[in-house]
């Protein structure tokens, strides 16, 4: 399973977890499961997020791949000027 | 690795890393570019804004009567002519949007919320009547006290600027309203244990002021509205895509009614990312018939365009005796302007991010202020937030007696280490940016007496996101290529670059053009470091998809399996002995016979980029500060970046040398300055001071290649970290010079003369 971590307010939104272990293969999939482990978190994923998988970042890229044992990290979209 | 100016080297690659002239630089020099305030259409009318005097004020009612019946005017729009839209997050592009502030950012509906704020625009045959028209138009205000700076907007009697705003992030939420729109954290460790190891801990608090990005190009649009609801806009921007969206939404439109083509622009760094004119363009040239060019004046880019928010930090670090960071903790405030929504996240995560620390907690308030909405400007929040941290790193290297290179080098992020915001870095390049600081003759030069050296460090992310290009061969085997990114800072070259690398032909067999919203799907700005990553990607692929087209038609010439065909230096050719024997084909062969065997050949691609690769650079500064007058001269001054590859190395050598500029400015003069009724005070060149060429020396560059592994030439984003080490580097060196460590900015000469003063330094000194 994915190990996911939450930076930022996501903890917050998350009931104060740091992290929680997800079964997924994409990043869609994992959405999915943690909108509904972390209902208040749901509305912030439909938003829009950024996750560092492996260390590198993907935002907006519901078909990316998670593997087995990825390494996730859900980020706030990142912009720029 | 580390290459000095013009020695970068494009080992194992033909064109990326060369030089060639760029594509737009003759229309640019001969003045044949078309900027936003270039396009004149038939019967074509000038648009004028009237703006708020007031920083904060009640609308009670607007009365247009009159200016209505003055010869000349065609149509005048307010807040009656925008519907209302609810306040709900949705993503637009990278950011989140609240639709509600931006339909009333242009266009004030219940309160003026800072001096400069819309009220309503005029339409008229001449910039004369229109003025005419402005002074006609009656507004009855009912002033309101304002609040221009952070510690008077979270004051428990504040005004309020939305009284409906209650702050995000806190649990439980707040019982009543504030100006603080949010409150964000990012955290790892115990910053108490991690204090508890340090042998010195400092502790500073830090303020910067708002800034302009500087373009030279003011805001300019021309908008055409026909009978059939159709539209086309015609505006300066970093991204039309993006404009597309923002005016379809708040004029009600489909975004296929609108056509925006995005005019050469005069600098944007961010500050062109959103919209001002182009929505009251439209809206003029529906109600009126008429095409509608607006422009603003300067004057008007600095009272109602956003600048970077100005910042309040207070910042804690502790060290070891032998140089290692025990914890960093951090609080910063960012002034959003008038409606939530400053870079404060940003600036959070990006505050420790070029340190490896096990211990890191930073907390950022995003607060309203009467002042204009900010807007992104390099690096949006993070040269805020680093000077800070970079100018208590430089304190707590003299308090240990370590060299500041040693001790970010002792402590610096590289692969593997989990960054401060969070997820593990791969490849990334600040130990070499640093090293190359270290060895550079600059850092080991002799120092003149009363001058001073310092050093700094900065990261940004850098973004992918939707791209589009499509090339078109031509029949002579000449290409256009057709990108959504407004080229800014040399992209067209960049682009072209890749494409001649891709196929393996000519770079100036490429002609590049940015394509207008009908012409590509849809492509996010020109931001975010973006565009030689993103846009590069987007040419690679359409290149692969151009190159699988042109095999098949050699496959089809030579009737042979597709698969018999290989693609190397820009020909088609039998893959090996058993694919037969065949003179290759050129591009220019299959171009030439293309309507014959398959019709047109256009590569295409449409991709999402993800895996941008962060950057980090290290700047070196040497000062000279005038006792008498205050006066800080930049005497030298090297920026080093990892670039990951530098595609074409004189424009990333532009950008790290522009960035470094910028930073001068905003460390040394540059401020807005407001009255006790919130009026600004020096909206123009001439009393907002940024650096001209006789301010600054020839800014040395660096260009590192720490390649990106998920770019196939190791591509990062190198536009906006140049601005975020300048204001620590300069600070630490003017400490260095005097030893005063200036934790307010801008360090302009009458601060400087100040802190003289109160220091006890003669002018003897000098």
């Amino acid at each position: 399973m994915a190990r996911v971590h939450f930076t930022g307010n996501f903890r917050q939104l998350a009931g104060g977890d740091e992290e929680v272990s997800i079964d997924a293969s994409t990043v869609r999939e994992l959405l999915l499961k943690l909108g509904e482990h972390y209902p208040s978190l749901a509305p912030h994923l439909d938003e829009g997020v950024a996750l560092a998988i492996d260390g590198v970042i993907h935002q907006d890229a519901l078909f990316s791949r998670i593997e087995p044992h990825s390494d996730v990290h859900l980020m706030p979209k990142i912009a720029g000027g | 690795m580390a290459a000095q100016n013009g020695g970068t080297t494009n080992g194992g690659t033909r064109w990326i890393g060369t030089r060639p002239v760029r594509p737009d630089g003759v229309d640019k020099v001969t003045g044949r570019a078309r900027f936003g305030a270039d396009l004149h259409l038939p019967n074509m009318l000038v648009g004028k804004v009237l703006r708020s005097p007031h920083a904060h004020a009640r609308i009670r009612s607007i009365d247009t009567s009159a200016a209505l019946a003055l010869p000349g005017v065609k149509a005048i729009v307010t807040r009656d002519d925008f519907d209302d839209l609810p306040s709900e997050f949705v993503p637009a592009g990278e950011m989140l949007i609240n639709y509600r502030d931006v339909v009333r950012n242009v266009m004030a509906r219940e309160k003026a919320l800072f001096e400069g704020h819309p009220l309503a625009a005029v339409a008229a045959t001449s910039e004369k009547v229109a003025k005419e028209a402005l002074d006609l138009i009656r507004v009855d205000y009912e002033v309101l006290p304002h609040v221009l700076d952070i510690d008077e907007a979270i004051a428990p009697d504040a005004p309020l600027l939305h009284e409906d705003m209650i702050t995000a992030g806190v649990e439980p939420p707040p019982s009543a309203p504030s100006n603080v729109a949010k409150v964000v954290e990012f955290a790892h460790g115990d910053v108490e244990a991690g204090f508890a190891e340090a042998d010195v801990v400092v502790e500073r608090e830090f303020s910067t002021q708002p800034v302009h990005q500087g373009y030279i190009e003011p805001h300019s649009c021309v908008a055409s509205f026909a009978e059939d609801g159709q539209a086309e806009l015609w505006c300066t921007t970093q991204g039309h895509f993006v404009v597309r969206g923002h005016c379809a939404k708040l004029l009600g439109m489909e975004v296929s009614k609108l056509r925006v083509t995005a005019s050469e622009i005069g600098g944007g760094f961010g500050g062109k990312t959103v919209v001002y004119l182009e929505p009251l363009a439209l809206a003029l040239s529906r109600k009126s018939g008429h095409p509608v060019k607006m422009t603003m004046s300067r004057e008007e880019v600095f009272r109602a365009s956003g600048p970077a928010p100005g910042t309040w930090a207070r910042v804690r670090v502790g060290v070891t005796k032998d140089g290692r960071i025990t914890a960093g903790e951090a609080e910063l405030k960012y002034q959003a302007g008038a409606f939530q929504g400053s870079p404060v996240q940003p600036g959070c995560m990006c505050a420790f991010a070029p340190y490896d620390l096990e211990h890191v907690k930073v907390t950022g308030y995003d607060v309203v202020v009467n002042r204009p909405k900010v807007a992104a400007y390099r690096a949006p929040g993070a040269p805020q937030s680093e000077y800070a941290v970079e100018s208590i790193i430089d304190e707590l290297a003299k308090r240990i007696g370590m060299d500041p290179v040693e001790l970010r080098l002792k402590n610096a992020a590289r692969e593997g280490t989990r960054a401060a915001y969070g997820p593990t870095f791969g490849p990334i390049g600040l130990v070499e940016t640093l090293e190359a600081a270290r060895s550079h003759e600059h850092y080991r030069a002799p120092l003149a007496p009363g001058r001073g050296r310092g050093v700094a460090s900065g990261f940004w992310f850098n973004i992918g996101g939707e791209t589009c290009a499509t090339l078109n061969l031509g029949e002579d085997g000449t290409i256009a290529l057709v990108a959504g990114t407004p080229d800014i800072g040399g992209s067209r070259a960049a682009l072209c670059l890749q494409t001649a690398e891709a196929l393996g032909v000519d770079v100036e067999k490429i002609r590049p053009l940015i394509g207008d919203t009908s012409t590509l799907g849809y492509t996010f700005l020109t931001g975010g470091s973006r565009t030689a990553f993103a846009s590069g990607l987007a040419v690679i692929e359409a290149s692969k998809d151009m190159i699988g087209q042109l095999c098949e038609r050699a496959a089809k010439i030579w009737n042979i399996p597709v698969d018999a065909v290989e693609w190397a230096d820009g020909e088609a050719r039998p893959a090996g002995a058993n694919a037969g024997e065949f003179d290759p084909l050129t591009l220019a062969d299959l171009a030439g016979v293309a309507g014959k065997t398959g019709g047109p050949i256009v590569g295409r691609a449409q991709i999402n980029a993800q895996g941008a690769g962060p950057s980090f650079g290290t700047h070196l500064v040497d000062v000279d500060v005038d006792r008498e007058t205050g006066r800080v001269t930049i005497e030298r001054y090297t920026v080093i970046q990892d670039a990951g590859k530098a595609v074409h190395p004189s424009y990333v050598e532009g950008q790290l040398q522009g960035g470094a500029v910028q930073g001068i400015g905003w460390a040394l003069n540059e401020e807005y300055v407001y009255d006790e009724y919130g009026r600004l005070q020096n909206p123009g060149f001439l009393d907002y001071r940024i650096p001209v060429c006789s301010d600054v020396p020839m800014i040395d560059t660096v260009i590192v290649e720490v390649a990106n592994p998920t770019h196939p030439y190791g591509v990062r984003g190198v536009g906006e970290t140049p601005i975020v080490p300048p204001m620590a580097a300069i600070a630490n060196a003017v400490e260095g010079a005097l030893g005063i460590r200036f934790t307010d900015l801008p360090m302009s000469p009458p601060r400087v003369l100040k802190a003289l003063e109160e220091a006890h330094i003669p002018e003897a000194a000098d």
